[in-house]
């Protein structure tokens, strides 16, 4: 065979590419100029270099694609390149958060801070610990949940099942404005109502309160939960002569138990959180008081709070804010995890 | 225990939309009747007024008699959901319940209509499977879920969860359209075999599945889009397949439709 038949005709389906490496080391270039040029130029700012970096990352990809293998596969790589900028300037605080609550949590993160409150100490000294705390918030959202989310559930199955009309529409359009109320409107409305009956703060207080901010969010989520179950399934069970009370409770809610499920818990996380009322309604209270029902009592989010503002900069005080942040958020961790265990658990099973 | 319907002067509507008009036919008990006709043309819907699903559609409403053994379905007092135990129905698409296991599926009528003996569960399980020729493929998984079967099982577990309760009559929304050729001919033999204890309506857009398995055939048409579906005839399906008395039937089933 001659030589002449080897040659090739150039492919006219294949185009010049950079190699597999090219976006990581225009990646690494782009960061060591920005480090560079902000050397170079004193600036001692972290975010100024970071910037630059992400600036030239995107123009460096642009430039070097559109030469080598033209402009429509240079368009395509800018914009997987804005994606990874975007996703990195997104992750930034949520690490930046996580890493420095648990770096400054940890450091009196213990059993004994688990469960001792703040009786005999004072709030510039050292010890203490947020058992007080922990129940007050316990207690408090649980009881919220306990007044909201069957009234949620049943809101929305009335909704989506029953719902016709005006009535409906009034529902609806009243649980979309109970959406937007600020926590601290929730607590003056209740707040208005104690001093009508010249009542003193108590937990349960708040719980009225934090049931009325998570009402509206369980509505919301169940509704869209139980508008997934397919029609065809009710029909079927109508269809069997069941009536239609039953469908609801044996086939309806079954089918989307997990979904509601996880709204309830993601409407407990989001209460979890509020300050506001609490301030308001509950006082927060530096000993332990296991009755929501009478007196001052303190939540998780309140004594973060306290320990912040009354402090005045002791450093113990400030350890204990942190902690506390910590646990809350390990909290609403565990709940969520939980969520999701309840709803993979309880989701219609497909196995054969 | 099967039980003849009577039908006259039918109307239904969604909201202010007529869907069919004036249809009055009879069905003979231990028999199978075949609607066919285009679509839109309102077979579904009739076939749901037999059973009162058609009022579930929000904006449904009927005018007219259905009489079931001489008792009229729309008559006072009737409660729509006993009207439902008498007339079962099964679905164009397989619907079991996700969350029950195919045991569950086919007691669920039973089981939420409370009406039941504990002991007698298991064997009237045993009894609709094996009605729906679905015995011998489910038997060792009771316990697994529905949702884990293939179509056409789940199609007969439909058909062994409808025939649980016992009902006079059995509604059939093209229980084989979704189906391949195979689990088609396993229902229509199961069809053959239930009628010799229940009154069976089948709709179906299939004509030689009409000319398989119906004794009789009726043949819907609407006049125009928009204008409400009508019942052209019914008659012995030999009849309709061979020598039907009206053009248009003769014009649909030998493709010179429109």
């Amino acid at each position: 065979m001659s030589t002449a038949i080897t040659e090739k005709r150039p492919s006219t389906l294949r185009g010049a590419s950079l190699p597999k490496w090219s976006p990581y080391a225009i990646a690494v270039g782009s960061v060591a100029l920005g480090l560079g040029i902000s050397a170079a130029a004193g600036l001692d700012s972290s975010i100024q270099w970071a910037l630059m970096a992400g600036v030239l990352f995107v123009l460096g990809t642009y430039v070097i694609s559109a030469r080598v293998e033209g402009r429509r596969q240079a368009k395509d790589r800018v914009a997987t390149a804005l994606v990874w900028v975007a996703f990195l300037l997104a992750v930034i605080p949520l690490v930046s958060l996580v890493w420095s609550t648990v770096s400054r949590g940890v450091k009196v993160l213990d059993f004994y801070f688990l469960t001792h409150s703040m009786g005999l100490v004072a709030d510039s000294e050292p010890g203490g610990g947020i058992y007080h705390a922990i129940l007050g918030s316990l207690e408090q959202v649980g009881l919220a949940t306990v007044i909201a989310a069957p009234i949620g559930v049943l809101t929305a199955i009335y909704l989506v099942e029953y719902g016709r009309g005006k009535l409906a529409k009034a529902v609806t359009f009243f649980v979309d404005v109970m959406t937007g109320i600020p926590s601290i409107v929730a607590g003056l409305f209740i707040l208005s109502i104690m001093l009508m009956f010249d009542m003193q703060p108590f937990g349960f207080a708040g719980s009225l309160a934090l049931a009325i901010l998570m009402m509206p969010v369980v509505v919301r989520s169940s509704e869209e939960m139980l508008k997934l179950v397919p029609n065809e399934l009710r029909e079927a069970s109508l269809a069997l002569g069941i009536p239609k009370w039953r469908t609801i409770l044996k086939v309806v809610i079954p089918t989307s138990i997990g979904g509601i499920t996880t709204g309830i818990m993601l409407a407990v996380a989001r209460i979890a959180g509020e300050t506001a009322p609490v301030l308001l309604l509950v006082w927060g209270n530096s000993l332990i008081n296991s009755n929501p029902f009478e007196g001052a009592q303190q939540s998780l989010p309140l004594y973060i709070y306290q320990q912040y503002a009354n402090s005045a900069g002791a450093g113990a005080a400030y350890d204990r804010a942190w902690a506390a942040s910590l646990t809350l958020i390990a909290f609403v961790m565990i709940l969520n995890l939980v969520a999701r265990g309840i709803a993979r658990w309880k989701a219609p099973k497909t196995g054969r | 225990m099967a039980k003849r319907i009577d039908v006259s002067g039918l109307t239904a509507y969604y909201g202010s939309h007529k869907a069919i008009e004036d249809i009055s036919m009879t069905v003979e008990p231990r028999s199978v009747t075949a609607f066919i006709g285009p679509s839109g043309c309102g077979k579904s819907t009739f076939l749901r007024t037999l059973n009162r699903m058609h009022e579930v559609t929000s904006g449904g409403r009927v005018e007219g008699k259905v009489l079931l053994d001489d008792e009229d379905l729309y008559g006072q007092g009737i409660d729509p959901v006993s009207v439902r135990r008498e007339v079962g129905m099964v679905f164009q698409r397989p619907n079991p319940f996700p969350t029950m296991s195919i045991f569950d599926n086919v007691a669920a009528g039973l089981r939420l209509n409370g009406s039941y003996k504990k002991s007698e569960l298991s064997d009237v399980v045993e009894k609709s499977l094996k009605g729906a020729n679905l015995w011998n493929e489910v038997k060792d998984r009771l316990n697994k879920p529905g949702s884990g079967l293939s179509g056409g099982q789940q199609q007969r577990l439909c058909i062994a969860r409808a025939i649980a309760v016992e009902p006079k009559v059995l509604l059939m929304d093209e229980p084989c359209s979704a189906l391949d050729p195979i689990s088609t001919l396993a229902i229509e033999d199961l069809i053959g075999e239930l009628k010799e204890r229940f009154t069976i309506v089948i709709v179906t857009h299939n004509m030689q599945q009409a000319a398989r398995v119906s004794d009789r055939t009726a043949f819907f048409n609407l006049a125009a889009v928009g204008q409400p579906g009508k019942l052209i005839e019914i008659d012995e399906t030999e009849r309709i397949f061979s020598n039907p008395s009206v053009q248009a039937t003769e014009d649909y089933i030998s493709g010179r439709f429109g």
